[in-house]
């Protein structure tokens, strides 16, 4: 491909594309699954690139643990707004509210694992038969084994033993009723390609990705952000501390680090140098070995 | 930098998941909480040593059992080049998930246990490389260390194989003496094999040009997607996405639409907030045409000069993916690209023996199975031999009652 100075970040975003327009074509009512994360926000540029002029053949669906940072929130609706597409929110606080939730108890109760709930709501909510995510193979080993159109039965489970083969660029989205496909354009894209793109297309992020001032707890030997969303006690000492986060997921699992990088340069050279993987931030997969796979199989992202 | 993408076929025994694991180690691509995890881990080698095998076997049935049941993905990066690795399991009952992970690689790294030389599994692997037309192949003779790094065993081995590779048609092969477990040649060259004139395995995945060999340069592109904005100032603007698979489109160029056979002139060639020159084959695009021609998804824009095959017989080689046999009395569904028709298997025209490629008749075809076919399908294809143009030249087979796919295909010949 060389030929025509065509770059891995050029491979890597045609098939994404091609990736989200098969979607479009062979599904009745996909949606975009938006978390805030660097991830999806990637995936809705993409998405720009995929349909633009045109309207986005799907609804943006962000599924709110209620315990989120303030900034990704604003950073949302700003992006809503700009791009005049459709947002649709599932929250878990109503899930928890119609006893359908049941919040966890203790010092590190988290909502991670009631988004899965909320989120299978939505879906047979709104009958959606597609939903595209922005997971990446490299995040952690069970991902690593999932395919591109990763279909759930009826109650959303993932069965590793059962995938489709999937063939070159063809992609077989024929599901039964109440089935949906779980779609990931970026699954061959690292940490680093991903940031390397945002640069590359000079992509805005929320400011929690860069160095800032927070106050902090250590919990575990992570730093996770001092807020009324994180139970804490008298054990907990709080700390003001200059930190980023690497991923951006339920304020009450999402650990930050250290760091001072304030630019996407930094960022990119911080990841390059770093020897801690960016999964390696959330306490959601420090459970066990299997921990990814289990909640896959239960239905999560 | 650009992109390889390449598949490993072995078994664990031959230590497959080893070699990943050490290439991943020896390039400082395993994070320090990724090997934390494995230290942790119950499973080490018998020296006490981490079993970097670990790595790859990403389902808990895979580590409980110890073997790769389905493909996993792996990736790294060099100064050279971006790396996606495929790592297929070897198992004959797993060939369906080897096919899966081939389909997409420009190369495969084929590994023989030097203490065992060509056997029935190299022999088999070889064959599903030549079967999806991978066009460059690294035969990496490993546990050099348990031979005493013999070169005379080397010689043996190579020798054997490049009689395999002749019958198979295999162009490029490149013979590689390694030690996964010990770490010789594969990032950095041996000292222990000083009789070794060539590259380390991860010296010479970096330099290989993979655009020699490749594909078509007949330009096709199959639509996925219209875009109507159909907003008052783009009441007009009528757009066909998609992703070039082979060759190149130029403004200007005159094209057909298949099956319909309408033709047309390109009038502009978009991707997002840009106006391309060109677009040639990888690229996600939006096409415009100078005349209003009835497309829709699933029609193919091809250069007017280089028509494809269009028939709806076609000879094809079939790998079969389901646990139900094929059944030539019923109707599937094919998926050609962004296409999708009805199918039967007219004839299963032979069977091949993988292990021994010795091919036969045959009354049925179970999971597992490879051999010749004819599809006969509903509308007309326009497809290329897959030879030519892995992307136009196959297709998957679905059964409409389970939605699942069951078979590969990759046409071959025109069928009478």
């Amino acid at each position: 491909m060389s030929k025509y100075n065509f770059d891995y970040l050029d491979e890597l975003e045609a098939e994404a594309i091609h990736i989200l327009r098969e979607v479009a074509g062979q599904f009745e009512k996909p949606a975009l699954l938006f978390s805030g994360g660097k991830d999806s926000i990637t995936l809705v540029r993409l998405a720009e690139k995929a349909f633009r002029p045109g309207k986005f053949p799907f609804p943006l669906v962000h599924i709110d643990t209620g315990h989120n940072f303030e900034e990704t929130i604003d950073y949302r609706d700003r992006m809503v707004a700009r791009l005049g597409e459709r947002l649709i929110v599932g929250s878990v606080q109503q899930s928890i509210d119609e006893g359908k939730a049941v919040e966890q108890k203790g010092k590190n109760a988290s909502r991670n694992a009631l988004q899965t709930v909320t989120l299978l709501e939505t879906i047979e909510k709104h009958q959606f038969d597609a939903c595209i995510g922005g997971a990446r193979r490299d995040e952690e080993k069970a991902r690593a084994k999932e395919r591109i159109f990763s279909v759930r039965d009826e109650f959303g489970q993932w069965d590793p033993k059962r995938q489709r083969p999937e063939l070159w660029n063809v992609y077989n989205g024929k599901i039964h009723k109440g089935e949906n496909v779980r779609v990931f354009p970026i699954s061959n894209w690292t940490e680093l390609d991903v940031w390397n793109y945002i640069r590359r297309e000079n992509i805005e992020l929320p400011s929690i990705y860069f160095a800032h001032e927070r106050d902090v707890i250590t919990r575990n030997g992570q730093l996770m952000a001092a807020s009324p969303h994180v139970n804490m006690d008298e054990e907990d000492v709080v700390e003001r501390k200059k930190v980023r986060f690497r991923t951006v997921g339920d304020i009450s699992c999402t650990a930050a680090i250290e760091s001072d990088a304030f630019l996407i340069d930094d960022i990119i050279s911080e990841i390059s140098q770093s020897k801690i993987s960016e999964r390696g931030a959330r306490m959601d997969d420090k459970v066990s070995e299997a921990a990814m796979e289990d909640r896959k199989k239960g239905g999560y992202f | 930098m650009n992109i390889l993408k390449f598949f490993t076929a072995g078994s664990v025994d031959d230590g497959k998941s080893t070699l990943i694991g050490r290439l991943l180690y020896d390039t400082d691509s395993i994070l320090a909480d990724q090997l934390e995890a494995i230290q942790n881990a119950n499973r080490k080698n018998d020296d006490g040593t981490v079993d970097l095998a670990i790595l790859t076997d990403g389902l808990r049935a895979e580590r409980e059992q110890g073997i790769t049941i389905d493909v996993a993905y792996k990736y790294f990066q060099t100064d050279k080049r971006k790396f996606i690795i495929a790592d297929t399991p070897g198992h004959i009952q797993y060939t369906r998930n080897m096919v899966t992970g081939a389909s997409t690689a420009n190369l495969a790294i084929i590994l023989v246990d030097a203490r065992n030389g060509v056997v029935e599994q190299t022999i088999r692997h070889s064959y599903l490389v030549s079967l999806l037309g991978i066009k460059h192949v690294v035969v990496a003779i490993n546990k050099m260390d348990m031979v005493d790094y013999s070169e005379t065993i080397f010689e043996a081995i190579t020798q054997k194989y490049k009689a395999l590779a002749e019958e198979l048609g295999l162009q490029d092969v490149t013979y590689i003496p390694v030690s996964a477990l010990k770490g010789d040649n594969i990032v950095h060259v041996s000292e222990r094999m000083n009789w070794y004139s060539g590259e380390s395995l991860l010296h010479f995945l970096e330099q290989v040009d993979t655009d020699v060999l490749e594909q078509s340069d007949k330009a096709r592109m199959p639509v996925q997607w219209v875009i109507r904005p159909q907003t008052d100032e783009l009441h007009d603007y009528r757009g066909y996405a998609g992703r070039v698979v082979s060759g190149t489109f130029k403004v200007n160029d005159q094209i057909t639409v298949l099956p319909s056979g309408a033709s047309s002139t390109i009038s502009k060639i978009e991707f997002f907030d840009k106006e391309l020159e060109e677009a040639s084959s990888g690229q996600s695009v939006t096409i415009h045409l100078a005349s209003d021609v009835d497309i829709s998804r699933g029609d193919t824009i091809v250069n007017s000069s280089a028509l494809p095959q269009e028939s709806k017989l076609v000879e094809a080689d079939l790998c079969w993916m389901d646990t139900k046999a094929l059944d030539t009395s019923i109707t599937y569904l094919l998926q050609h690209n962004s296409k999708v028709t009805k199918c039967k298997i007219a004839e299963v025209v032979y069977k091949v023996d993988i292990n021994t490629l010795e091919k036969h008749a045959a009354d049925e075809f179970k999971l597992n199975d490879i051999g010749r076919v004819v599809l006969k399908t509903a509308d007309s294809l326009p497809f290329d031999f897959y030879g030519e143009s892995k992307a136009n030249g196959s297709a998957i087979l679905i059964d409409s009652r389970t939605n699942l796919t069951v078979g590969a295909t990759m046409f071959r010949a025109l069928a009478d």
